[in-house]
């Protein structure tokens, strides 16, 4: 399975893979490709630009959120999106523009002042946490992986439901529904490049820095106690963590799918790491994965464009599907 | 005596009327109604109906504008033009009509969008359905006069639809002449989608001199990347009153023409309707695109 890389090599490819991503971003016009960027350069400067680097940062936020899920819950298939906390996210994100359409000033999803990013930060993250929050008490803990997975399920159904149905109140919502169901990159300017960097820096480094007692766990619960950890205490950190990253992320683009999922799996099939090392490679890696979708998703049929959340879910379905026939070991951990 | 004689008269005068209006019915029955609908369907109408539900506000406002609103039952939620439809009941939305509801409103004849799934199933129910569904100018004048012609009065929709026609003139003659043959982006919805060449919106721009920078060979309403509107720089856009509010804040776009020199259009919800709906209101979709043409011109000067 491992395919037995050092991780400053999958590093320095991961990195590679970016900055050619990057400039495939930056070429990716709604003409086609094109690198005359002197003559464009308002076009690459205000839209190419912040949605490359956005795509970047929310998938990386993701790739993050997903390798810390799957080290907390010991659960391979963990994901933002598989436990409810992008389901929460997003109606956080939902309740706030409901509101907004009810207090009369109606908040539109494509252009958003200062106030309005930073409010709608806050709600999906306080949904992720309800989300993640909901599914563990269903599940009662992680214990149980296939178990937390079908409560993460369950609870993001019925958590997007509810966002359905105050999007059918409240018509103002609504018009933005599309867009944010299905995921975009398409309007993410410098404003949201900036929050989401400073989720990354945020998230990253104490979620790197507590990655000992994501270790530790690997070998159980009891021993990782017997290493003198305070174990719940990391523990809801690195959920809150998880719920930030997701959070920002969902906010800014709307939901996305299974990049939290994949990119993890993809780093653990290059190299063999600590959790403090998977987890840097997770959000390089997840971001260079909405990277290459965001920039599919505008050449493929340009002018037009495919909503990014669509792409990723078709390609990141098809993997956990792969995955799901491959581990038939699965039952084991059941 | 005289009293009785009149009376009498009267009832003779009643009876006539009677005998008539029954061979008139009877006349009627015989040459049953023929409309082919948009579905390629032939529907029979042996009479006009006279309980009808549409499932479409643009059909309700043709069934309304031709003269026959007291005629219907109940209308979709959407349908909210002219006030005496809006007060009907509502049967549910274009997707989520609500069956039961309609069958028990009796309606003699059901109008519904051709991509309206109810269809089939009140059909099935024994009710006679109507699918149409006006996508270019053209068709909304067809689909005018084959409502006026189940409505029982043929020739209705055309003089209807020349009055139309003349209003769309006389406001396309209001466009002043700085802005005729600007470049216009008529904004849909944020995602962004726009209405190209292709649709019937796009046809009442062309109409009105302007020139659309969305090809009509993208479908009527394709969904855009932003910045192929950034790079086409627009000279005029139109939308709702709030996207047109928030164009400014998207990434780049603040440094279109248009919302550099404030040509843009912004409409509100009502406004919004009549632009967007292939129905009588068509003229009027035109004089609002005049009047805030006009508008601008003003500014202009």
């Amino acid at each position: 399975m491992n395919v037995g890389w050092s991780a400053p090599r999958l590093a320095a490819a991961l990195a590679a893979a970016v900055v050619l991503l990057v400039i495939a971003g930056l070429a990716a016009g709604s003409e086609g490709w094109s690198f005359a960027w002197r003559d464009e350069w308002t076009l690459v400067a205000e839209i190419r630009a912040p949605r490359t680097l956005g795509a970047w940062g929310v998938g990386a936020l993701l790739g993050l959120a997903g390798a810390i899920a799957q080290g907390l819950f010991r659960n391979p298939l963990a994901d933002p999106y598989l436990l409810g906390s992008a389901a929460g996210a997003g109606l956080g994100v939902v309740l706030v523009l409901a509101a907004g359409g009810l207090l009369g000033a109606s908040i539109g999803w494509t252009g958003l002042g200062w106030v309005t990013q930073i409010g709608l930060v806050v709600a999906a993250f306080a949904g992720a946490l309800v989300g993640v929050g909901l599914t563990l008490l269903l599940a009662h803990g992680a214990a149980r992986p296939l178990v937390l997975l079908l409560c993460g399920v369950v609870v993001g159904v019925m958590l997007g439901a509810i966002a359905d149905l105050l999007l059918l109140l409240s018509p103002d919502a609504l018009r933005g529904r599309q867009v944010f169901l299905l995921g975009s990159t398409g309007f993410l300017g410098w404003r949201s490049v900036g929050l989401l960097a400073l989720a990354l820096v945020l998230t990253l480094p104490i979620a790197v820095r507590f990655a000992r007692a994501l270790d530790a766990l690997v070998l159980g619960e009891a021993s990782a106690t017997s290493l003198g950890l305070p174990l719940p205490r990391i523990r809801l950190l690195l959920v809150a963590l998880m719920a930030l990253a997701t959070g920002s992320a969902v906010a800014q683009a709307g939901l996305v799918a299974f990049v939290g999922l994949v990119a993890p799996h993809l780093v653990r099939r290059c190299v063999v790491v600590t959790h403090g090392a998977l987890l840097a490679l997770s959000a390089l890696a997840g971001g260079a994965l909405l990277l290459a979708a965001d920039v599919a998703a505008r050449s493929v049929v340009a002018p037009q464009e495919l909503p990014v959340g669509l792409l990723t879910a078709v390609l990141g379905g098809a993997y956990l599907m792969v995955l799901l026939r491959r581990r038939r070991g699965l039952g084991v951990v059941v | 005596m005289s009293l009785a004689a009149s009376t009498t008269r009267h009832a003779r005068h009643l009876g006539v009327a009677l005998l008539a209006a029954a061979l008139a019915w009877y006349a009627g029955a015989q040459t049953p109604t023929r409309i082919t609908d948009d579905r390629g369907r032939v529907v029979e109408l042996v009479r006009p109906p006279q309980r009808i539900v549409s499932l479409l506000p643009s059909l309700t406002e043709s069934v309304c504008a031709l003269q026959a609103c007291d005629r219907l039952v109940g209308v979709d939620r959407f349908s909210n033009w002219p006030a005496q439809a809006a007060a009907l009941p509502k049967v549910g939305g274009l997707e989520d009509a609500q069956i039961e509801r309609i069958v028990a409103l009796k309606p003699d004849l059901v109008l519904a969008a051709q991509s309206s799934r109810a269809t089939d199933r009140l059909e099935s129910l024994g009710l006679t359905v109507i699918a149409l569904e006006p996508r270019s100018l053209a068709q909304a004048h067809e689909v005018l006069e084959k409502i006026a012609l189940v409505l029982g009065r043929p020739g209705d929709g055309d003089v209807l639809w020349q009055r139309i026609e003349a209003q769309i003139a006389s406001a396309a003659a209001r466009v002043p002449a700085p802005l005729r043959g600007e470049r216009v982006y008529f904004e849909v919805a944020a995602t962004p989608y726009a209405a190209s060449e292709a649709s019937f919106v796009g046809e009442l721009l062309a109409r009105m001199q302007l020139r659309n920078i969305v090809p009509g060979s993208l479908g009527p309403f394709p969904t855009l990347s932003p910045e192929f509107v950034v790079r086409a720089r627009p000279g005029l856009v139109m939308a709702s009153a709030q996207n047109v509010a928030e164009m400014r804040r998207r990434p780049g776009w603040a440094a279109l023409p248009a919302l550099r020199q404030g040509r843009q259009c912004s409409f509100d919800l009502a406004q919004n309707d009549v632009l967007m709906r292939a129905g009588p209101r068509l003229g009027e979709a035109a004089d609002t695109i005049a009047d805030c043409l006009v508008g601008l011109g003003k500014d202009a000067r």
